[in-house]
């Protein structure tokens, strides 16, 4: 893995936020490197800036300072078009709460991102199919999410992470809203995803046993980033 | 996929979009009947010919003008026709059944007035009757009148029991034309006016002047009254259209009070609709969050909640459009007398859907801030 080069390159990121009057610190200057093909997970307790990393990793969200170059390209320094743009072909979404679309079919779901993507209606139906497939839930394709248990909800939200083939997966908390058999199906599948499809799987998590699935562990406490693995030197 | 999630997302909530569609729904309805009331109201005016003028008494519509007018007005240049006639204010049993009753000289006042369409056998026959009278279509049916009836009026401004025998119902060329007169002849009016109250005879309340050119009808109007000028009775005369106004313009403030009640309508409406899209907004910050992950832009945000506010506001303007036509027809035989001409016209329908437009569009513009302004991490932080 090691030989692998920086997918993923962070260096002096800094992130405050306002509330009201006062001023939170939430990440003091991060610097490390996410090598292709990895699994990483970033653990730290609540409010440790692992989830607000994550996002701006993902670009969902903008730091106060410092560079993230993913994949060559430096998306701090692209507009909102630009990100939206980059974030609907470069990163795949899973969430704790699977954030799927409650008056969309599974199908339809999945399909939403290839909008985007000029494919035709019968091509991103194919996809779409194709990545339910993979996720075991071809059986379950016109069930709306209120229909679906939540481990089903949640593979339906990783098909719908993979349909436009990013490099990068970012999960927050994928399994903290499901019981230990389905949160066990979930990581069996990102790490399928990992290891058979190649994507870089980044993941936040609270859980010791998800933490163990990754290839490497980060800590974040109080928003500096723990030394156990350091970054290259820029 | 866009339209298809707004679509569903507009009857996700099916008891508030319900009841926000009932809102529109009588809120259009109640907007389209006002707008034809106020359609009604000028309904003689816009009815009325741009090539008839109307003389009457300078003084006032009350005091009358002689017959000898007539010769005199017939021969000034322009003129095609002259008619006249009086208001005769009669009563059928009893005030509520009121309609509009004129003496006329039957033969040139149907002249100038080719809207009415009386058939051939009924004009000969009213015109061989000098007791005889038509009436429109509307009340006919109203009182049930046949031809070779007889009614009485009881006449106000001339007292007695007047007599008269149906000899013809006339219809409207068009729905415009008020189908609630009654007509009988004017000399049948003056012989007995001379018999009881000969001060009175050969007196009539106005002409009805019939003009070549319709453009001439400013010129012909000073003519005729230049020619009275000086004289017992100086006259006034106008377009019918004018004329008509006069008489709506004695209540103007009733029809700008029913105006202003119906654009308050629509900003109540409208107010009803943006606090539906503030809510419904609210709930979906989540959905347009994870649009937003997922790379759709501000413009497909915005065609979302415009598009649900349009799906809403449309739905209750194409009900309360629907409804407009059999409640409006109601209202118009509840009352047929007091608005002999009620029909909703396209350009209030065209109001209608304006103002659902209209409404759509300022219900929408403050969520549609909200919904594509939110930070993405704020939006799905409220998910969890």
């Amino acid at each position: 893995m090691t030989d692998q080069p920086p997918i993923v390159r962070i260096r002096n990121l800094c992130k405050t936020y306002r509330r009201g009057s006062v001023e939170v610190p939430v990440l003091h200057d991060i610097s490390f490197d996410i090598r292709e093909r990895e699994f990483l997970s970033l653990m730290g307790p609540s409010g440790s800036g692992k989830s607000t990393l994550l996002n701006l990793i993902a670009g969902i969200d903008r730091a106060d300072s410092g560079s993230i170059l993913v994949d060559g390209v430096e998306i701090t320094l692209l507009s909102e078009t630009e990100l939206a743009a980059w974030r609907a072909h470069s990163v795949g979404f899973i969430f704790q709460f699977y954030n799927l679309i409650p008056v969309l079919t599974a199908l339809e779901n999945v399909e939403l991102p290839l909008h985007l993507s000029g494919l035709s209606r019968r091509e991103r139906r194919e996809h779409a199919r194709l990545c339910l497939d993979l996720v075991s839930l071809s059986h379950r394709l016109d069930h709306y999410p209120g229909q679906l248990s939540g481990g089903e909800q949640q593979r339906v939200a990783i098909a719908r992470a993979i349909v436009t083939d990013p490099s990068i997966l970012v999960a927050d908390e994928p399994t903290g809203d499901l019981d230990r058999v389905s949160a066990g199906e979930i990581l069996d599948l990102m790490e399928r995803l990992n290891g058979q499809l190649g994507k870089t799987v980044i993941m936040v998590t609270h859980d010791p046993r998800a933490a163990e699935r990754a290839g490497v562990l980060r800590h974040l406490d109080k928003g500096v980033l723990g030394s156990d693995d350091p970054p290259d030197s820029p | 996929m866009i339209l298809r999630i707004l679509l569903r997302n507009a009857f996700r909530n099916r008891l508030r979009t319900g009841l926000t569609i009932l809102g529109i729904t009588v809120a259009i309805l109640a907007f389209g009947l006002l707008r034809t009331v106020v359609a009604a109201w000028y309904a003689s005016v816009e009815s009325a010919s741009a090539a008839r003028l109307v003389t009457r008494n300078a003084v006032s519509l009350v005091f009358p003008l002689p017959l000898s007018y007539k010769e005199k007005i017939r021969q000034i240049q322009g003129v095609r026709g002259v008619s006249w006639g009086n208001w005769f204010g009669g009563v059928y049993i009893e005030e509520k059944n009121f309609f509009p009753n004129f003496a006329v000289d039957a033969r040139t006042y149907l002249d100038l007035y080719p809207e009415f369409i009386l058939p051939e056998d009924q004009l000969k026959a009213f015109l061989g009757d000098r007791k005889g009278f038509v009436a429109g279509r509307k009340i006919a049916a109203q009182f049930g009148w046949k031809p070779g009836d007889t009614v009485t009026l009881r006449g106000v401004i001339y007292p007695g029991n007047w007599d008269f025998v149906m000899r013809g119902i006339y219809r409207g060329r068009d729905k415009t034309i008020d189908e609630t007169q009654f007509f009988f002849h004017w000399d049948y009016l003056n012989e007995t006016v001379r018999r009881l109250y000969p001060q009175r005879a050969d007196q009539v309340g106005f002409y009805m002047i019939g003009v070549t050119h319709p453009d001439q009808a400013a010129e012909v109007a000073s003519a005729v009254d230049e020619a009275f000028r000086n004289s017992l009775a100086e006259t006034l005369t106008e377009t019918e259209k004018a004329f008509n106004l006069g008489f709506i313009s004695m209540t103007s403030a009733i029809v700008l009070a029913i105006q202003l009640v119906s654009v308050v309508i629509i900003f109540i409406i409208m107010a009803v609709v943006a606090n539906t899209m503030a809510m419904t907004t609210r709930e979906r910050i989540g959905d347009y969050a994870v649009l937003k992950t997922l790379g759709f832009g501000g413009r497909h945000i915005a065609a979302l909640v415009f598009g649900e506010a349009l799906v809403i506001t449309l739905t209750g303007c194409a009900l309360g459009m629907a409804l407009t036509f059999p409640v409006a027809r109601a209202f118009a035989e509840s009352m047929p007398n007091f608005f002999p001409v009620f029909n909703v016209a396209p350009s209030t329908l065209a109001l209608d859907v304006a103002a659902a437009l209209l409404v759509a569009g300022a219900a929408g513009v403050i969520p549609t801030r909200t919904a594509i302004g939110i930070r993405i991490a704020d939006g799905l932080r409220r998910i969890g």
